[in-house]
């Protein structure tokens, strides 16, 4: 079941089409990542679905009915450029933004307590915004966003301007409220943060959907039947010539074969020559050589 | 919500308590300053030493001569010795009486001053005034006229005159300076209040997009519910603020009359006597106080207070979801704003002096211009269509330009970088949802 779902989505700004017949669907429960380089419609894909900007054309789901504005209570977004008001006090601000989607001042301020007690930060209720540091900022942002504990989640480069330590706290959170149902869009043009979180993924260009289904499928799509053996030994050339070389290094050969079955053989072959083998593997692209190859086209 | 964080957070806001206290307390304190001044300047009175050796002004018969400034004395002294010790004595200035012909005829009369310093302007005004009194005393001596053929020389005029288009209403001066003086204060105050009020609204839409909090507001509430509350929240602090004044400025007023009543009676009297203020006058004025109807007065007044800021304060959401956080375009465009109610403002002065004229007419019934207008005529009694027509073009005008703003308001705050032109914002107008 889906909880998102784009049909033929369209969004100009004068003469520059922002997304383009845009389709895709998010499955419920799912950790979804929308990629694309700067400029591709990412933001203003995010927009549509939080009813920031309406599409000029197609249709957005939510939950199988069209998307409208009460829907939006259901949705956490943290927007890539952060903000809140400066001059007010930490415990104000979030009971404030929570009651913006209905949720009741008593539910704001036992579900701000429960976060303020994950993050260790129990004595910053009464601190102004402006007096935490940008991290703190950050987290601060990061709670606003799903203190109404959203079904939904968009995060919107989410560790951008976190140290280390920070950003794993937040990456934590994020499993957890995945484990416990919400569904999340992350949206990202750092492709090993995709590839480590994203179950599935959309890649967007140009406001086009190029290319979209769970990472794994991606991958084995994209892999062009390289195989990385390591090994002590030596190999002479007569010994590697039936194999179809990519890369030879001492210890370290690269090679193409055709399928599994092809590779088998060539290992079965190249252990005769007495070699002894310390690992052997597919060589499966990476997201971001996908998304190089695949942006190119 | 929105309503309630915008009022809350300004309330509590210092700036706030600052206006609104300290306007009642300064105005107290300039009170205080006032009257501290008045009891000081008089007890500097500056004692001088008046010589005659003529017997012009005969000074055996004179009495103490003395104003709030100077205080004569009548020393049996030469003019040179007094010159020669001035410094050290008792005495500020010398007057001296030269030799010349005096009698019930005399035209010009001379009189030499000698001074420790420079004589200030208000020291020889008094001794003037002083000089000439007695002046005119002795003559009217010496023409035999008593100071009761002078005072039947004068007639106080009570002038009432009648606007004979309405229905027999009769209206003396002091309603006419009352109804001018009513009408132009609360035609300044509402002018104030869109200055200050809309520009209030304006900085805080500014503030939410230049901090980019503004996303996230939108996307859990829609932004014309955004822009509404604002305004809402911000008049409403405005009203509150007017509330406690209107408590806190009658108080003020109390406690000085309290503390300084013995000063004041004092200032009063002697302003009263020396400018010779017929009672009747003040007895009009108090009278035809009760001519006005302030509870309807006071309900209108809070009408064009509410819609006219509703207008222009939706005017100035809209401008400052354009500007963000470039305040050099922020001059220009509040200026649009800023130019319909400064002309408001001259009309408004302009037609108090002339309540029946054409302009008087459209710029009351012209939305735009009717909240400032309206107010400072209302006192005038204007026809009853024409306020009625005026209330109706106002509310439309106000909701008007509240779907105006709400349209350019929910396309600009989003937009950032790129400068809209006027055929953007004709666009976004346009534009259905």
């Amino acid at each position: 079941m889906n909880i998102v779902e784009l049909k033929n989505v369209s969004r100009s700004f004068e003469d520059n089409k922002a997304v383009d017949d845009l389709s895709f669907s998010i499955p419920k429960g799912s950790l979804f990542g929308i990629l694309g380089p700067n400029g591709a419609g990412k933001t203003t894909t995010i927009r549509m679905m939080t009813r920031i900007s309406l599409p000029d054309s197609g249709t957005i789901f939510f939950n199988q009915t069209p998307l409208t504005a009460d829907h939006v209570r259901q949705i956490g977004y943290l927007p890539e450029e952060r903000g809140l008001y400066k001059k007010m006090k930490v415990g104000e601000q979030l009971v404030y933004l929570a009651c913006l989607r209905d949720m009741s001042v008593k539910d704001a301020k036992s579900k701000m307590y429960e976060w303020f007690e994950r993050f260790d930060i129990m004595d910053w209720e009464h601190k102004l915004v402006e007096e935490l540091s940008k991290g703190m900022q950050q987290k601060l942002q990061f709670i606003s966003t799903v203190i109404h504990e959203p079904s939904f989640l968009i995060l919107d480069e989410p560790f951008s301007g976190l140290d280390p330590v920070n950003a794993n706290r937040i990456r934590q959170e994020i499993f957890r409220l995945h484990s416990e149902g919400t569904t999340i869009l992350f949206s990202t043009h750092r492709m090993e943060q995709v590839e480590e979180i994203c179950h599935r993924i959309v890649l967007v260009n140009k406001g086009k959907n190029i290319l979209d289904g769970a990472v794994s499928d991606i991958k084995q799509q994209f892999k062009s039947n390289r195989y990385r053996l390591r090994y002590h030994g030596e190999l002479s050339d007569k010994d590697l010539d039936r194999v179809q070389v990519v890369d030879n290094n001492p210890s370290d050969l690269v090679f193409e074969a055709a399928s599994v079955a092809d590779s088998n053989q060539i290992l079965t072959h190249l252990v005769g020559c007495g070699i002894a083998v310390v690992n052997f593997e597919e060589i499966l692209p990476t997201l971001n050589d996908i998304f190089i190859q695949a942006v190119s086209e | 919500m929105i309503i309630k964080r915008e009022y809350i957070t300004r309330v509590r806001k210092k700036s706030f308590l600052i206006t609104t206290f300290l306007a009642p307390i300064g105005i107290f304190i300039f009170f205080a300053a006032v009257v501290t001044i008045m009891v000081v300047a008089r007890s500097g009175e500056k004692k001088v030493a008046l010589i005659d050796p003529g017997q012009h002004l005969k000074i055996d018969s004179i009495g103490p001569l003395r104003d709030d400034r100077v205080f004569f004395k009548y020393p049996e002294e030469s003019l040179d010795s007094l010159k020669s010790k001035l410094a050290l004595s008792e005495y500020s200035l010398v007057v001296s009486i030269p030799e010349q012909r005096f009698d019930g005829k005399t035209k010009v009369f001379n009189i030499d001053l000698y001074g420790k310093d420079e004589i200030g302007m208000q020291i020889k005004g008094s001794i003037k005034e002083l000089v000439g009194e007695r002046l005119k005393k002795l003559k009217m001596d010496a023409n035999g006229i008593t100071a009761q053929q002078i005072k039947d020389l004068e007639t106080s005029l009570q002038v009432k005159s009648f606007n004979i288009s309405a229905e027999d209403k009769s209206s003396d001066d002091s309603k006419t300076y009352i109804a001018t003086a009513l009408g132009g204060g609360m035609m300044f105050l509402i002018y104030i209040i869109i200055f200050v009020y809309g520009n209030m609204v304006m900085r805080s839409v500014m503030e939410e997009k230049s901090n980019r909090i503004v996303e996230v507001l939108i996307s859990s509430v829609k932004p014309f519910q955004l822009m509404l509350g604002k305004i809402i929240g911000v008049g409403a602090v405005g009203l509150t603020q007017f509330l406690i004044w209107a408590v806190m400025v009658p108080a003020v007023y109390l406690l000085v009359g309290l503390i300084f009543s013995d000063q004041l009676m004092e200032i009063s009297q002697t302003t009263t006597t020396s400018e010779n203020t017929d009672l009747t006058a003040i007895f009009a004025f108090i009278d035809s106080l009760k001519d006005f109807d302030f509870g309807y007065i006071l309900t209108m007044f809070l009408f064009y207070f509410l819609f006219g800021y509703l207008l222009y304060a939706s005017l100035f959401a809209a401008i400052g979801a354009i500007i963000g956080d470039d305040l050099g375009e922020s001059q220009s465009l509040t200026l649009v704003i800023a130019i319909p109610v400064v002309i408001a403002f001259y009309i408004g002065l302009a037609v108090v002096e002339n309540p029946n004229s054409v302009l008087a007419a459209w710029s009351s019934v012209f939305p735009l211009f009717s909240p400032v207008v309206m107010p400072a005529l209302l006192v005038f009694d204007p026809p009853l269509y024409r306020i009625l027509l005026s209330i109706l073009f106002l509310i439309l005008g106000s909701l008007f330009f509240v779907w105006l703003s709400a349209r350019i308001y929910r396309v600009a705050i989003m937009l950032y970088g790129k400068k809209p032109g006027f055929k953007d914002y004709m666009r976004w107008i346009m534009k259905s949802e």
